[in-house]
């Protein structure tokens, strides 16, 4: 038989690990995605003494890819210190499956943030959030990075995409060179507006 | 990993019929000319006469002349043809307006898109939750600058049959073309062009165990209708390229070999999947009218999961089945349909259809409702939604 994906991501998706909610997380998160509808949520055990990850768990609404993430995900992160967790990328976490196609880049990137987003989600509550960043054009360009174009696996910023960004009255206006019948212009577009603008976006 | 496939695709392909290919055997390795030599060589008209049998059966299956039925490609190619075709006759005589429903498969949706592009105007008609067009809305939308109206038979994906009976008489009372895309209830269900006021009909061989790469379209006599594949005078100068001879013949075999018999028992494995489905998994929601739908096709929403996920268990446990959702897709959207017909996002991204061949049974119905209880519940018992949901039930 042959499958659209490798032996370690249909080991993971078959058998995921660290499945499931944890009791008063010191963490959490919901990450969805708009444009494809997964959703994913992430809870964390933080050690404060070490400000290491004790324990991580996950639950996916979402596709083979999406639950494969969320397994190799959690297990990275045991163990790592918070800053060390934050910088696990969605390179790394492919990588570790030994690689995802990348048109399913987006459904697999939601598991990535949504680790970053329940640490955040502990800092936050912790106090360990140091001020609130004013809406810059950089932390738009920041935000977003993690907007994946299906065709390149790559970010919108990355591939030139993203032409231009104004950030003016607390309005932001991106403009991107995306044609209207491109294959996937409706997906990046409704990252773009509700992934982006809204860290923590449920889903519909 | 299992030993047999259990293929539950069958709008999407069908396994040939063996029957079939012995008929289309002879035209690869004996008579292999085209009709268009029959002046050249006497094999040339043996070609000619098996593609006028082949013409003749089809044309009267669907109840017109043999001279009102062109081959082509498949049904996207007939779809294409219909749309652009009478668009390039009509659009500069006599309007440049087009209506079609927003569930109708690609080649007629994307062919409307791509008449848009063109300047032509195109409705979009609304469905209402069980995928019927809105008839009042079609009667409303039609204007002395409408050219085409193209509402599909049944739909691809959630099986409702559209009226298109009324459909017809509200064409022609307004004097308007009517293309209905046929390629799933194309022997099937009843189809014909001398009780129904169809104009253009798109039918296809890979549904009904037939060969892949041949379709047709049954264009009613006197319809005004552009050439736009240019080359030599073939099929009546409508679409031009070498007769699929091998292609005709065997669609025209296919066609016979479907029966009435065989299409009740299709019905048959349809209501069994549908009742125990609803019945045995909770949470499931049927897509589509209950019984104004394809005999053979079964479109039901497990709730809380999603599709991907659903067939990818499945195709490891050896079913082939479809789904609606996103992550399935290759633009990476929601099933237009489920979408079209007023369902949400969540609605596309559980769905699953179960389309019947001649190759299944009814013990294939049980062991898929048997594996789709098991990894519902698998994929419900990691989903972070409807927990709350199952234990106020229980």
């Amino acid at each position: 038989m042959k499958f659209p994906y490798t032996d370690i991501v249909l080991e993971h998706f078959r058998h995921p690990r660290n499945v499931g909610k944890i009791e008063n997380p010191d963490g959490k998160s919901t990450e969805g995605s708009p444009a494809c509808g997964d959703m994913v949520s992430v809870y964390i055990k933080v050690d404060p003494k070490t400000n290491t990850i004790a324990d991580a768990k996950f639950e996916s609404y979402g596709c083979a890819s999406n639950i494969a993430t969320g397994s190799i995900i959690t297990e990275l992160a045991k163990g790592k210190t918070l800053d060390e967790a934050k910088n696990i990328t969605w390179k790394q976490a492919s990588e570790a499956l030994g690689g995802l196609p990348k048109i399913k880049a987006h459904c697999s990137v939601l598991a990535v943030e949504g680790l970053r987003s329940a640490i955040q989600n502990y800092e936050e509550r912790h106090g360990l959030v140091k001020e609130k960043k004013p809406t810059t054009v950089e932390v738009v360009r920041q935000r977003l990075r993690k907007v994946i174009n299906p065709l390149t696996g790559l970010s919108v910023v990355r591939t030139n995409l993203v032409q231009d960004i104004k950030v003016k009255d607390g309005v932001v206006r991106v403009l991107v060179d995306l044609p209207r019948d491109h294959q996937f212009a409706h997906t990046i577009k409704d990252e773009m507006v509700f992934g982006s603008a809204y860290p923590t976006c449920q889903p519909r | 990993m299992a030993d047999r496939l259990i293929y539950l695709d069958n709008a999407a392909a069908t396994r040939l019929d063996e029957r079939v290919l012995e008929v289309m055997r002879p035209y690869f390795f004996d008579t292999y000319a085209v009709a268009t030599s029959e002046f050249g060589y006497s094999q040339g008209i043996e070609a000619r006469e098996a593609l006028d049998k082949a013409r003749e059966a089809l044309a009267n299956t669907l109840g017109a002349a043999p001279e009102e039925f062109i081959f082509t490609s498949g049904s996207t190619e007939s779809s294409n043809i219909a749309l652009k075709g009478v668009a390039l006759a009509l659009g500069k005589k006599k309007g440049k307006h087009i209506i079609v429903s927003k569930i109708e498969d690609f080649p007629v949706l994307h062919s409307a898109q791509a008449l848009e592009k063109q300047g032509f105007q195109v409705t979009y008609l609304d469905l209402d939750e069980e995928g019927f067009v809105d008839l009042a809305q079609l009667r409303g939308s039609i204007t002395n600058e409408t050219i085409l109206v193209s509402i599909q038979h049944a739909n691809q994906e959630i099986g409702t049959i559209q009226d298109i009976e009324t459909i017809g008489s509200i064409c022609r009372e307004k004097k308007v073309l009517f293309h209905t895309d046929a390629t799933h209830t194309f022997t099937r269900v009843p189809l014909d062009m001398k009780k129904i006021a169809m104009d253009l009909v798109t039918v296809s061989a890979h549904t009904i165990h037939g060969p892949k790469g041949i379709g047709g379209l049954c264009i009613r006599q006197g319809t005004q209708i552009a050439k736009w594949m240019d080359g030599g005078f073939q099929e009546f100068n409508l679409r031009a390229g070498l007769e699929n001879i091998p292609g005709a013949v065997g669609f025209a075999r296919a066609v016979k070999l479907v029966t009435p018999k065989e299409t009740k028992r299709l019905q048959e494995m349809r209501d069994h999947l549908i009742n125990r489905m609803l019945a045995e998994i909770p949470h499931s929601t049927l897509n589509g009218h209950r019984w104004k739908r394809l005999p053979q096709n079964a479109n039901i929403t497990f709730h809380f999961v999603e599709g991907e996920s659903i067939t990818l268990h499945l195709d490891m446990r050896g079913f082939a089945v479809s789904t609606g959702s996103a992550c399935f897709s290759r633009s990476l959207e929601a099933s237009h349909v489920i979408t079209g017909i007023g369902g949400d996002h969540e609605r596309a991204h559980g769905s699953i259809r179960f389309t019947f061949g001649r190759y299944n049974t009814v013990e294939d119905v049980d062991a898929v409702v048997q594996a789709l209880a098991e990894i519902v519940e698998e994929l419900r018992s990691i989903s972070p939604l409807g927990k709350k949901e199952e234990k106020e039930e229980a």
